[in-house]
């Protein structure tokens, strides 16, 4: 790739992919952008034209819009705690020699494999359903009332089916980071006399750092979009309604695309800003 | 004080034994270095004493008192190794000040003790520095440096120098030979490379496939090898070790004589050769000569002035007076 010839001859050959991932993103966006500013209602007379910021101003001054904005970050937030906390133990605890090893790593990414569709309902109706659930069996079992998990403790229950979802895939990476650890340098600590719990703080978790963030990141990007899980579970009520989940009723039980489309603006700049503190955090990590 | 006893001690791993049942007494401020082809067993060694691997039997003494049961960290040992496992998260003052924060020392004592001994490593204007940033040969220093503050009974280093270019790697040689003059404390060294054995050791162990072969001085080994490996093993080039009649005539399975033990002439001598590869080094030429006496070719030393063309006729005397003989079974016959 160095000479004159060949960079030109690469740019043109890379050209159509570059073409076409450019239009797949900037269409949906420049409509989006395009449909905020107008009042365009699909059933109630269509395109009824261009209307300013007043979409923007409605989507705010919603009593939805905060508890939105609000419930999307403690989603996010607790799911990446959870992620990472239980990511990191599951991780140390497969990378030790063990019987049936092989099945035991199929078994945990399991999970990873099941459409967010399907684990809502199984979680919802085989789990937390309050009469038939098996938290409900076990609750009985022990003599205790049932919790109504997804009416009583809907946000806990919610980062509960999303945790499950996510945990393998950070236990796989933080697992193949743990693996990529030089065992001589634990050996080393040993020798300098750091116990176990000072080599998982020295050595195991800074090695870890960088796994981590990628981890964060990743999971940020599509929790930050979560749509099926609460569909099918809650349907946005009792306090689950996040702000992918609010843009959806607002285009489609609503019926208003161009108060739906400011919302999606909202979440493109609520995204950048996740983005921006987390890079702010996480992001030296990353760097060699 | 770091006097190490090994008593019959042994190593398997599941049903292989790699270290069959072994004696060995290292003295207080000795270096030891254990040497021998890779896979013989000599770095499992290392770490049965270090306490990374625990014995599959007999006991491990320091200083006189029992260790085989002894956490790595209690025995009092440091080690260095091969690829310097240093952290490569902390700073070069961390990393070195590390086995004393473990320790719980005082973070003034913490100071002093590092400062101390980036002095005497010369690695004074790398201490807020990443491993990273470093060259082979600091963090080699690096790794020393974590060893010695820590004032342990004795050092093991595990192949300490295989990751350095030929030319530090003499540098190195000498730096630790200096700081075991100067610290006066038991050094166990493992290396596959007789050159470092020879050079550095007090005494050396030679291992092969789990077993001392032999235990020695560097000239003990090079003048009396007990046994055909060695002899074979040690000095540089490799001595000719040859079997059949010639061997035969002097009372002997195989007779060894090193390179610089034979004589080359044109015109005159006991085996007639012709001259295969030289190897010119500028003091010396190495010249390997197809004798008709012999099925291998031999190995001869000869001063740098010498020039043999390929092909050339050439005749081999050996010096009989430093001819070793040995028996069908490799042991040497006095």
């Amino acid at each position: 790739m160095a000479t004159q010839h060949s960079r030109s001859a690469a740019r043109l050959m890379m050209a159509p992919a570059v073409i076409l991932l450019l239009g797949w993103m900037l269409l949906p966006l420049t409509m989006t952008l395009v449909l905020s500013f107008k009042k365009y209602l699909p059933l109630r007379g269509g395109d009824l034209g261009w209307v300013g910021f007043d979409n923007y101003v409605r989507f705010v001054s919603s009593s939805a819009f905060w508890p939105a904005v609000t419930t999307t970050l403690i989603v996010v937030g607790g799911v990446l705690i959870i992620t990472v906390a239980l990511g990191v133990l599951l991780a140390l605890l497969l990378d030790q020699p063990m019987w049936g090893q092989g099945i035991v790593r199929i078994l945990v990414i399991a999970p990873f494999f099941v459409m967010p569709t399907v684990s809502g309902l199984v979680w919802k109706n085989m789990f937390m359903d309050p009469v038939n659930g098996f938290f409900a069996h076990l609750s009985k079992a022990f003599g205790a009332e049932p919790i109504q998990w997804l009416s009583q403790a809907s946000l806990p229950s919610l980062i509960m089916i999303i945790s499950w979802q996510w945990l393998p895939f950070a236990t796989l990476i933080l697992l193949t980071a743990i693996q990529s650890l030089d065992s001589e340098q634990v050996e080393a600590a040993e020798m300098d006399g750091a116990g176990a719990i000072s080599r998982f703080r020295f050595i195991v978790l800074p090695h870890l750092a960088r796994a981590m963030t990628v981890v964060v990141l990743i999971q940020t990007i599509f929790l930050l979009s979560v749509f099926a899980e609460i569909f099918v579970t809650t349907a946005g009520a009792f306090g689950t309604k996040t702000l992918t989940y609010l843009i959806f009723q607002r285009v489609l039980e609503s019926q208003n695309v161009g108060l739906g489309s400011a919302g999606g603006v909202y979440a493109i700049i609520l995204a950048n800003l996740v983005a921006l503190f987390l890079m702010r955090v996480v992001g030296k990590n990353l760097d060699a | 004080m770091g006097q190490i006893h090994l008593d019959k001690v042994s190593k398997c791993f599941g049903d292989v034994e790699v270290i069959p049942p072994l004696d060995l007494e290292i003295e207080d401020g000795e270096f030891v270095v254990f040497v021998g082809p890779s896979g013989c067993g000599k770095s499992t060694l290392l770490r049965l004493i270090a306490g990374l691997e625990d014995v599959s039997g007999g006991q491990v003494l320091i200083d006189g008192h029992d260790a085989t049961t002894i956490s790595p960290a209690k025995r009092g040992l440091a080690m260095v190794f091969q690829s310097y496992a240093l952290y490569p998260h902390m700073s070069v003052r961390k990393n070195i000040a590390f086995p004393l924060r473990m320790a719980g020392l005082d973070k003034t004592e913490q100071d002093k003790r590092v400062v101390q001994a980036a002095d005497v490593l010369n690695l004074t204007d790398y201490l807020d520095r990443r491993p990273g940033q470093l060259s082979g040969g600091q963090r080699q220093r690096v790794a020393i440096g974590r060893a010695i503050v820590r004032e342990p009974a004795a050092f093991l280093f595990d192949e300490p120098l295989s990751n350095l270019d030929a030319a530090l790697r003499v540098g190195m040689r000498l730096e630790i030979s200096e700081l075991h003059k100067r610290l006066a404390t038991t050094m166990i060294y493992v290396t596959h490379d007789q050159v470092e054995a020879m050079t550095m050791a007090d005494k050396i162990v030679v291992l092969n496939a789990g077993v001392v072969e032999q235990v020695g001085s560097p000239l003990e080994l090079y003048h009396q090898p007990c046994n055909t490996f060695v002899a074979g093993f040690i000095g540089s080039p490799k001595m000719n070790l040859v079997q059949g009649e010639e061997a035969a005539s002097y009372n002997a399975t195989t007779i060894g004589i090193r390179p610089e033990h034979v004589m080359i002439s044109k015109d005159n001598g006991l085996w007639k050769g012709t001259v295969g590869v030289s190897e010119h080094l500028g003091s010396d030429t190495f010249f390997h000569v197809k004798c008709d006496a012999f099925s291998a070719p031999l190995t001869v030393r000869a001063s740098g002035a010498v020039e043999l063309d390929y092909g050339a006729s050439v005749f081999l005397s050996p010096d009989t007076s430093k001819l070793h003989r040995f028996d069908q079974t490799g042991q040497r016959l006095s």
